[in-house]
């Protein structure tokens, strides 16, 4: 006897997978936010003078980039009691997500700072502009342009990796397929609607940067 | 509670043996199937350009946990009969395939075009124009970002442990349930990986410092 699909009982739970998709770019916005502070933060102690903080700055990229984020997750959520901080499995999976992200935000954003040269800054200030000026237009902006691709592939993946955070409960998509899957048992069904979310999500994220790049940085390259 | 000894970490090396073994049916598995995508991505036929294309961008778009679940089910479905570890290969060659075909697609479209048109008025078919003059060019052109995918792929295995499939990072669990000593069991986990794809790190930035400064 053959398989019949059955979509309906997944889609009789819409609610629900659209409150784990809306909870899947939530987790993916704060782990990004989080992922952009520890990338800024970790590329200002890469160029400090005190060189233990260079190192530290430097192991953790590379330990962060050459383990699974599955191992970590699970690291970070028996690693957090111990520290005497207890967050929900959520919370845990935004920090998660947060280090993992900064990791790759640090070496990107790196790129982006080391491609501003000195000598236009010294321009800036030469033509009268204030600091505050030179900064925002001479060094942010243009660094901003150049990591721009990859920071914005690197948050698409994030939140792909979004769904790796199920192992832990957190709340979102997977672990709402989850749930319903041992409700219903239609595993192919569920997992194929989620999946189909997933690529609407991560379309709709490209949209929207290749949106937002064509209204900042359409100005010509120098 | 028990301790963390010899037969736990011979466990782990058991673990460790099948994630190695994932690894390389993904990767062989997948270089097969990423060269026939690549080809087809940068042939003239414009059909078989767009379903490609449609290919990549659906294991790109997708998170590789659900490629495994869909997989995983999929193959049940249609009335195929296998082992839990051959679903989980067919998926790891299916996600491997479509990120290898856009890293070489992207290496062939970067080999000068002058040495298809040369290759053409010398009269090279395509077979020999593909495989004597282009691919060894892009090879040289994808490698850093070929052993970049590599490393994503050795850590990619450890997901199969969400679809119970015993490698690294499941027997991890398993240890860890064992043990109660979570944070030692995960730190050599992760140690565990950390030796295998740091070099592998390495060696593919070198390669990219070796190509920037060639070119």
């Amino acid at each position: 006897m053959g398989y019949s699909l059955d979509f309906g009982v997944v889609f009789a739970r819409w609610p629900e997978l659209l409150v784990g998709a809306v909870m899947t770019l939530g987790l993916a916005l704060a782990g990004m936010a989080l992922a952009i502070v520890i990338g800024v933060l970790g590329v200002a102690a890469r160029r400090s003078r005190f060189r233990v903080l260079r190192a530290a700055v430097i192991a953790f990229v590379e330990v962060v980039r050459n383990t699974p984020f599955l191992v970590q997750i699970f690291f970070i959520f028996f690693a957090l009691p111990l520290m005497g901080l207890r967050f929900n499995p959520t919370i845990t999976a935004i920090i998660g997500l947060g280090i993992n992200g900064g990791a790759y935000a640090i070496e990107i954003i790196r790129g982006g700072v080391d491609s501003i040269r000195k000598g236009q800054v010294e321009a800036g200030l030469a033509l009268g502009l204030h600091r505050p000026q030179v900064f925002r237009l001479i060094v942010l902006k243009p660094a901003l342009r150049a990591v721009y691709p990859s920071l914005t592939s690197q948050f698409i993946l994030l939140t792909l990796t979004t769904s790796i955070c199920s192992s832990i409960a957190a709340y979102e998509l997977t672990t709402v397929a989850d749930r319903i899957e041992s409700d219903t048992f239609r595993s192919f069904e569920v997992f194929f609607t989620a999946t189909v979310m997933y690529l609407v999500i991560s379309w709709l994220m490209n949209v929207l940067f290749a949106a937002i790049s064509r209204r900042y940085f359409s100005y010509p390259a120098s | 509670m028990g301790p963390l000894g010899p037969n736990e970490l011979l466990f782990l090396l058991q673990g460790l043996k099948w994630t190695l073994a994932l690894s390389v049916i993904g990767f062989v598995g997948g270089g097969v199937f990423g060269l026939l995508i690549a080809l087809a991505r940068t042939a003239e036929n414009t059909p078989l350009r767009r379903v490609t294309a449609a290919y990549i961008s659906v294991f790109q778009g997708t998170p590789l946990l659900m490629q495994l679940f869909v997989t995983y089910y999929g193959v049940a479905l249609i009335g195929l009969n296998v082992d839990a570890w051959l679903a989980v290969a067919i998926a790891f060659t299916l996600h491997a395939s479509a990120y290898l075909g856009e890293i070489w697609r992207g290496a062939i479209e970067a080999t000068p075009h002058g040495q298809t048109e040369a290759a053409k008025a010398l009269g090279l078919h395509y077979v020999s124009r593909m495989k004597d003059v282009v691919l060894p060019q892009a090879f040289k052109l994808s490698l850093p970002a070929t052993v970049g995918f590599l490393v994503q792929l050795i850590k990619g295995t450890s997901l199969a442990a969400i679809v119970g499939f015993i490698e690294l990072a499941r027997a991890g669990q398993i240890v860890s349930n064992q043990t109660y000593k979570p944070l030692i069991v995960f730190g050599v986990v992760g140690a565990i990986y950390f030796v295998i794809c740091w070099p592998l790190s390495i060696y593919g930035a070198r390669l990219e410092h070796r190509l920037a400064a060639a070119q």
